[in-house]
């Protein structure tokens, strides 16, 4: 039972995170969402000191700000006149070492190890459940994620085609009359509230890892984009699988391992890709010149 | 205050660190500016995270937690994370951005699995080596404090050497070739300087947050000067003055660490910068915009002035 649900805690993040990673490598904003997922550490550490619980809702309120706020100063800052990669490296150390400040010096009212932070204890998962009216209803992380898929379907599902417009070209969706910066900031909070549920499960890494690696190699092996956010959910529910079963055998940290064959199933699919893969190349520049 | 500060200095064991900390702030300055202006800051991020795997495999090796060793593995994991960055950018449609971010999460993903196998396999379970994570100043012992002190050194004395030639390739590489100079060695050179500033800088301000020492005091110093020399001392005396902040600032308390302060005092001399330096600032920026408009309004209402007189009209 409870590898059942440290496997499904995993396979929530997974395909949440990598069905968003879709839309990022596609607004080629891969880092942006590197700098949100570590820079909702300050939101999480300030609701615990506020609320005094680990209370889910507040958490993700106050993180899914501090994520958007990432995103606004980013964007504040490039319009200033500063260059894009600058910005977000500022601005995402800025907060994190907020974050990480205001969790050693409150050590001894947040219940939230640093370590944890960066890695998550996917393994203590099972441990942390909430009752509902006496009723026993199952992890915690497993409801926070839950809900958050729930929400990144709904969304997408609604205004897929409109998500699509705005990743592919956001000039024509903006001549089109679609409001594309509702449409960037309502990612952006999606993207936040992933890296926020998935936060204390599974650290910071491990969901930087499934927002760009997942997607990025269902990018190598397609060019239409339902077929790539499919791809790209599959690879993330394999990494996960697959990956607990490493971490058994090499007792080692189960969210290093996933993002661990996360990386090896890219470069799987970076060597043999059939349309654009090393070797598919290879084999095509040899035809041609044997022909030549 | 002032006894904390003599204190800081009688101490001699804090007195190196303070100093190790300081040297090393304004080493990765000076060379944060040059991957700043090549837009390569967040290489500086990936170089850090990728780190961790060297470190971890210069750890099992030797068993023992020497600065040198550290150095020497992680400067080797971070050249492997360029070249797979570069590879990956080269021969795929994946772009330079998205590349950086799979070979950091991977390379740190690694990582991590090592180091909770060495936990978890006990021999090396105090080797504080969690202590790399976030970084911890007073943890380091004299050697350590040598070392980065000759790092820093090393790195400044590189960029005043090759200060010409850095110059160029990263303002117009494209002329840097036509004149003859080694563009590509050059380039690989400035990186290995950047992977030995982020692979000292690990141990007093932490993975995550080292990237912040090469970008922030850099972007800083961008804002008070238009020249590169004078952008570099600024680059370093930002980076001199947070390793420093840092370094005292976390001798005050048992549970501060290092990284966190070091990097919120680049922050802070970056939005002092970005607010009040003279010309680039947003606050001379919006005065001078507020006399252009009042200087234009009074041209305007000469000229219709002007103009009605011109047209026969009353002048109001």
């Amino acid at each position: 039972m409870m590898d059942f649900w440290i496997i499904l805690t995993a396979v929530l993040v997974a395909s949440a995170c990598s069905i968003l990673g879709c839309f990022l490598i596609l607004r080629r904003m891969a880092l942006v969402g590197d700098a949100i997922s570590h820079a909702v550490l300050p939101g999480i550490a300030i609701a615990f000191l506020m609320s005094g619980t680990r209370d889910s809702m507040w958490m993700l309120l106050g993180a899914t700000v501090f994520g958007l706020l990432t995103v606004f100063l980013i964007q504040t800052l490039q319009t200033s006149g500063l260059q894009s990669d600058a910005s977000i490296g500022i601005v995402f150390t800025a907060l994190f070492a907020v974050g990480v400040l205001l969790i050693s010096l409150n050590a001894q009212h947040i219940d939230l190890d640093l370590d944890c932070v960066l890695f998550g204890e996917i393994a203590y998962v099972p441990w942390d459940t909430w009752t509902l009216g006496g009723a026993e209803m199952g992890p915690r992380a497993v409801s926070m994620l839950g809900i958050t898929l729930t929400v990144i379907l709904l969304l997408l599902g609604l205004f897929y085609k409109q998500f699509k417009i705005c990743a592919f070209d956001p000039a024509m969706a903006a001549a089109c009359g679609i409001p594309v910066l509702l449409f960037h900031y309502l990612l952006m909070g999606m993207v936040s509230m992933t890296a926020v549920s998935s936060f204390e499960s599974v650290g910071a890494i491990l969901v930087v890892g499934m927002l760009i690696i997942p997607a990025a190699t269902a990018y190598l092996l397609t060019h239409r984009l339902g077929m790539m956010i499919g791809l790209s959910v599959a690879v993330g529910i394999v990494s996960a699988v697959s990956g607990y079963l490493v971490s058994y055998l090499l007792d080692a940290s189960i969210a290093g391992c996933i993002v661990s064959v996360a990386g090896i199933l890219f470069v799987l699919a970076l060597l043999f890709s059939p349309s654009g893969g090393l070797i598919a190349k290879f084999a095509r520049r040899q035809s041609a010149a044997r022909s030549a | 205050m002032l006894d904390w500060l003599i204190s800081l200095w009688s101490d001699p064991n804090t007195r190196w660190i303070l100093m190790g900390c300081t040297l090393l702030g304004l080493g990765s300055g000076v060379i944060g500016s040059f991957t700043f202006l090549r837009r390569e800051s967040l290489l500086g991020d990936t170089l850090a995270h990728a780190a961790l795997p060297g470190v971890c495999v210069a750890f099992m090796l030797h068993e023992v937690k020497s600065a040198g060793l550290f150095l020497a593995g992680a400067l080797l994991a971070g050249v492997a994370a360029v070249f797979c960055v570069s590879a990956i950018s080269r021969w795929s449609k994946i772009k330079p951005d998205a590349a950086m971010g799979i070979v950091l999460t991977f390379f740190f993903g690694i990582g991590t699995v090592m180091l909770t196998h060495i936990q978890h396999s006990g021999s090396g379970s105090q080797s504080g080596l969690d202590k790399y994570l976030f970084g911890q100043a007073a943890a380091m012992v004299t050697s350590d404090v040598y070392t980065l002190m000759g790092v820093s050194v090393l790195l400044i004395a590189a960029a005043m050497l090759l200060f010409k030639e850095f110059k160029l390739i990263s303002f117009d590489p494209g002329f840097a070739r036509g004149i003859g100079l080694p563009v590509a060695l050059l380039e690989h050179g400035l990186l290995i300087l950047t992977t030995v500033a982020v692979a000292a800088g690990i141990q007093a301000v932490g993975v995550v947050l080292v990237a912040a020492l090469l970008i922030t005091p850099a972007a800083a110093a961008r804002y008070w000067t238009d020249r590169l020399p004078a952008m570099l001392a600024f680059a370093g005396v930002f980076g001199a003055l947070s390793g420093a902040s840092g370094a005292a600032i976390s001798t005050l308390g048992e549970g501060i660490p290092t990284g966190p302060v070091t990097v919120l005092a680049a922050t802070l001399l970056f939005a002092v910068s970005l607010l009040l330096a003279p010309r680039r600032g947003l606050l001379s920026r919006a005065l001078r915009r507020r006399g252009l408009r009042a200087e234009y309004a009074r041209s305007a209402v000469q000229r219709s002035g002007a103009l009605e007189a011109a047209e026969g009209g009353e002048r109001r």
